[in-house]
């Protein structure tokens, strides 16, 4: 973007200001005192946004914790434990980037940035197999939470000649088209002689990559244990959610002792288009279990969002580290980013147990 | 702020501090996920609670180190903890209230089977 | 000490200014200045409260016979939902902060810009994209007709564009919080030295606490709005009782943005407000402190009062309760600053000058409408008035009769700063007349029809009402001329109005210690730091015909120290 400003007669204000100090500020300091104070009030409204999830989080827990504890036997606790290393460790290089741009060090900023956004590619690969292992048993939001057990065949020659899920080709396209990308341009801006940006693509492509060791080590996990161990199996969890579900309904005998067998719920579906409401039915899963996945979606999918945006930030920052514009005075944007790479760590920390560990 | 630094205003954290807290934050991990494998049938709904305050010990960790709050400037400390005051009272307010009209949502008379979607 | 070139330079009109310093349609599209990302602003908003208005007009001519013979029911509803949602999202939240306040708040400081010029860019941007889409509502034929409050489980069910219209906001809701953001980061860092908090102008008092309700408010409606728009598209079960939901958690959501957004309209106001006393009755500000830390107090409380808005939406008794009580806490801060500025008049010099003229008018009607807000905090009388005229004629004195006016009597105040012309007074205090008249026309007759029971949100109605539903149309038509007349008055000012120096009005904030228009980096010299309400210490400049600070002038110049003045 062309910043447009006219030419003026040297200020007499005008004092030496560095390579990267804006028009407005007087000095580094109050340059870098702002822009801290603003990722720390960004960070603020991130919270607030998140907030709203909680709520809804919260509210259905604690009305219908019967929902929750049948639903969250899906969740594979062993991956969310995975992802969770993974981020932590990603805060750790993030911190120690930060560390090294503070010292001016850039080189080693480059190192521990790729790191960190490997680490980002990689939580994203995991997520994407647990999303999809979801999906092919029709774990979805409310309203299209159609759950049937048992293992899916994919219909895409490709999926079925890697033995994966027909979704998990389709989000890998974004992944698969951005890392040959970056590699061949990699090799054009080499040939071409641009070293910094051939530099820089190739460190692209291997942050890249790093989905798909995420989603690889995912899969062989989930071959390995026949579709997760830290979830119970998945005969086992239909048999628990629907003993749960008998069990639960002999203790409320409050509510109108209408016990629906299949005859009378088949009856309700004709006579009105609307069936009322009648608490867990007991030959199927609750549909309500799907209110569970939507706030799950929406929590992990708002995270995961996040998560692309921090790879974008941290993209350009492993940018300015190549082109080595940390100096101690100067390096912000560095930290800036850090700030919102933990923030997004933060978030994942509540998210592993109140998803993943509920009992 | 102290200027330690010739002109400074950098903190540079101390690696071996950062990697203690990494190492902390992966023990408290793992402890968390043991808490929910064993069936800790003492201590009921605690479990709950103590989860949530093993993860805010981890998140301290994570503010206080990974994000500088402890070198950083006592406002930017009291802006961010400020956004937790106010998720709280959204979430406290709206929660007094909701068990109230429960019932008519659950007997809001629901959309019948929802349309499959898996191929 | 400066020679009488000098103080011409500095405070003079300036030929060369923000305005013209750069030429081109790229000079302003991609400008940084927070002067000229103020005037576009200023343009957009009112833009937008034109089309608004129109908008209105059209509901109000419906109305003027009982049986809704120019729309048709459905229209009706698009009619006033559109309405709503332009006026409060796209005009009259960014209204001061984005247009006047981006304009006043650097000079204020004494800084050459907001601390973060890029994203000031972007948020006008955003404001453009999140207006476009509002009306792309209108525009792909599908309209909207949910309210601007979006309601579920109406809104899930209806077929109008929720969608584009639900993202627009979300958008503009980012807008907002840029604005706030880079507003609240500025005052705290880029303040000139010596200027201590309480060394503000009470202007940015009120902007101040604003950005905190922008900062912490605006993320909760983007939440909202994006789980609205996933259980629009996906049927989620978060907001639809069909599939499970929970329809009152949505209003939750909604007002815990919305109701500290309605201080994010009047807080602004209510600083440009006290600015405007002070200067116009050139006394120091009564109370400056009570006046400040109520804007911040206003913010706060703002926050804990939510559920007034829901008394009969199935909410339970004891939350009832604490809201409505809390209710009643937020009205001590607004009255504070309601006695303060009367007592701040109280001996001063009153020059009745227009942006005076609005200023008086915005306390009666501000009066009117925070008062009529307890009635509705109330609750025993609130289930009586909730969703009638009552309400929408309480909300209109403080939206329209409070912030309208108090974008009128700001922008009237700065805009030989910004335009280096000067208006005609006399005209402007007609508009004035004519906004004040039509807008109690409008609005008064709707507390009586509201009181005794006509809904709001309906397009036709019992015949008994008619005779005050033809008293609002009348008035809206007045109010309509006045606004126009208003804006007229301005535009032709800006071009052929006669040349004005610095500070035609001897304010004593800072950004009248620059020429008139402002040099592209606000100040040509170092601003000398005074009490922002020590009007004594500018001189006024026979030359010039302005203000000079008074350490710019020639000691001869200089009224001869006067004596202590006695005490009688
Ligand atoms: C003195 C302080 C105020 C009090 C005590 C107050 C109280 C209330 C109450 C109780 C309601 C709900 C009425 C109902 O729906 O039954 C209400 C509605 C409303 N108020 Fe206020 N209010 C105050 C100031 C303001 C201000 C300053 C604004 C905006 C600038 C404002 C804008 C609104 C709006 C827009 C609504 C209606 C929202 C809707 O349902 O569409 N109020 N007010
Ligand atoms: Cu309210």
């Amino acid at each position: 973007m062309a910043v447009v400003e006219p030419e003026h007669e040297a200020h007499d204000d005008h004092h030496d200001h560095g390579e990267f100090i804006a028009h407005h500020f007087e000095s580094a300091e109050q340059q870098f005192d702002s822009g801290k104070l603003g990722i720390w009030l960004f960070l603020v409204t991130e919270v607030l946004f998140f907030s709203g999830l909680f709520v809804a989080y919260t509210l259905y827990r604690v009305l219908h914790p019967e929902i929750f504890d049948q639903a969250h036997v899906f969740l594979d606790k062993y991956l969310g434990f995975a992802n969770t290393l993974v981020l932590l460790f990603s805060s750790l290089t993030m911190a120690v980037a930060v560390r090294y741009a503070q010292l001016g060090k850039n080189q080693h900023v480059v190192w521990y940035v790729l790191g960190t956004m490997v680490c980002a590619s990689a939580f994203l690969g995991v997520k994407a197999i647990e999303y999809t292992h979801k999906w092919d048993q029709g774990i979805m939001v409310r309203s299209y939470f159609d759950y049937h057990a048992g293992h899916h065949e994919a219909s895409m020659p490709l999926a079925r000649a890697l033995g994966v899920s027909d979704y998990l080709i389709w989000i890998s396209i974004v992944p698969v088209l951005l890392l040959v990308g970056f590699a061949l341009f990699a090799v054009f801006a080499k040939l071409t002689e641009k070293a910094n940006a051939a530099f820089f693509s190739a460190c692209m492509a291997i942050a890249i990559g790093g989905y798909f060791i995420g989603a690889l080590a995912g899969h062989f996990y989930m071959e390995l244990t026949d579709g997760g161990i830290g979830g119970r199996s998945e005969k086992a969890a239909a048999l628990m959610a629907y003993e749960d579900e008998t069990h639960s309904d002999h203790e409320h005998t409050d509510k109108p002792a209408d016990h629906h067998d299949e005859s009378a719920a088949e009856q309700q579906k004709e006579t009105s288009e609307i069936a009322p409401y009648e608490g867990p039915q007991n030959d199927e899963f609750d549909q309500d279990i799907g209110i569970f996945f939507s706030i799950y979606y929406c929590m992990t999918g708002l995270h995961a969002i996040h998560i692309i945006a921090g790879i974008g930030f941290l993209a350009w920052i492993l940018w300015r580290s190549i082109l080595g514009h940390w100096r101690s005075d100067y390096f912000g944007p560095c930290d800036y980013v850090g700030l919102y790479w933990h923030l997004v760590d933060l978030i994942w920390i509540y998210l592993f147990p109140l998803l993943y560990l509920i009992d | 702020m102290s200027h330690d630094h010739d002109g400074g205003f950098a903190h540079p954290a101390p690696p071996k501090l950062l990697i203690t807290v990494f190492i902390a934050l992966v023990l408290l991990t793992i402890l968390t996920l043991a808490m929910s494998s064993i069936d800790l049938g003492l201590m009921g709904a605690f479990g709950f609670w103590i989860a949530m305050s093993i993860a805010s010990f981890k998140a301290a960790l994570v503010l206080l180190f990974f994000m500088h709050m402890y070198w950083d400037k006592p406002f930017n400390v009291l802006v961010f903890l400020s956004s937790s005051l106010f998720v709280i009272l959204f979430i406290g307010l709206t929660l007094m209230d909701s068990s109230h009209y429960k019932n008519s949502v659950d007997e809001y008379p629901r959309q019948p089977d929802p349309p499959a979607l898996s191929p | 000490m400066a020679t009488a070139a000098e103080r011409k330079k500095l405070f003079g009109h300036a030929e060369n200014n923000y305005l013209n310093c750069t030429k081109g349609i790229r000079s302003w599209i991609f400008t940084l200045d927070h002067k000229r990302i103020g005037v576009m602003y200023l343009v957009g908003v009112t833009l937008a409260l034109l089309l608004a208005g129109v908008f209105a007009l059209i509901l109000r001519l419906n109305l003027w016979t009982n049986t809704s013979e120019l729309l048709t029911d459905a229209q009706y509803n698009q009619m006033f939902t559109l309405h709503g949602a332009v006026m409060v999202f796209a005009f009259i939240i960014p209204s001061i902060p984005a247009a006047l306040g981006n304009f006043v708040l650097p000079m204020m400081l004494g800084a050459k810009d907001v601390a973060f010029p890029r994203l000031n860019l972007c948020s006008f941007y955003l404001w453009i994209l999140g207006t476009g889409f509002l009306l792309w509502a209108i525009i792909s034929g599908k309209g909207l007709d949910t309210g601007w409050t979006f309601y579920t489980p109406y809104s899930i069910q209806t077929d109008t564009g929720v969608i584009y219209a639900t993202f627009g906001a979300f958008i503009l809701g980012f807008s907002s919080i840029f604005t706030g953001l880079n507003f609240l980061v500025t005052v705290n860092t880029m303040r000139i030295p010596g200027q201590g908090w309480f060394k503000m102008p009470l202007f940015l008092w009120g902007l101040y606490a604003t950005a905190i309700i922008q900062v912490l408010a605006t993320p909760v409606l983007g939440i909202t709005l994006l789980l609205l728009i996933a259980e629009k598209a996906m049927h989620i079960g978060i907001f639809d009782p069909k599939y499970g939901g929970d329809p009152v958690l949505f209003q939750h959501f909604f007002w815990f943005y919305s109701h500290p957004a309605v201080y994010i309209m009047i807080l602004p106001g209510m600083g440009v407000i006290s600015e405007l006393i002070a200067v116009y009755s050139r006394k120091k500000v009564f109370g400056y402190s009570f006046i400040a830390f109520s804007s911040v107090a206003i913010a706060l409380l703002g926050f804990l009062v939510w559920g007034h808005h829901m008394f009969t939406s199935g909410q339970s008794i004891v939350v009832t309760l604490i809201f409505s009580a809390i209710t009643f806490t937020v009205a001590i801060p607004s009255a504070v600053k309601v006695f303060n500025w009367l007592a701040t008049m109280y001996k001063g010099s009153i020059a009745l000058t227009t942006p005076m003229c609005y200023a008086l008018s915005f306390i009666f009607l501000f009066g009117i409408g925070g008062l009529t807000g307890l009635f509705l905090g109330a609750l025993s009388t609130d289930i009586h008035l909730h969703d009638t005229y009552f309400v929408v004629a309480h909300f209109h004195f403080v939206m329209v009769g409070g912030t309208l006016t108090a974008v009128f009597g700001g922008v009237y105040h700065w805009w030989p700063k910004m335009f280096g012309r000067m208006y005609n007074d006399n005209l402007g205090r007609l508009s004035c007349f004519l906004v004040f008249m039509g807008f109690n026309l409008t609005f008064f007759p709707q507390f009586v029809m509201g009181a005794r029971g006509m809904p709001r949100r309906y397009a036709s109605y019992d015949p008994e009402f008619t005779i005050f539903h033809q008293w609002s149309t009348a008035g809206a038509m007045v109010l309509g001329i006045g606004i126009v007349l208003g804006f007229g008055v301005l535009v032709y000012a800006a071009f052929k109005g006669p040349k004005v120096a610095g500070n035609p009005f001897g304010a004593a904030s800072l950004e009248w210690q620059s020429s008139s228009p402002p040099d592209f980096h606000n100040f040509i010299h170092q601003p000398i730091l005074h009490d922002p309400y020590d009007f004594e210490s500018m001189i006024y400049d026979e030359e010039l015909d302005t203000y000079v600070p008074k350490e710019f002038m020639e000691p001869d110049k200089q009224p001869a120290t006067e004596p202590e003045p006695q005490t009688h």
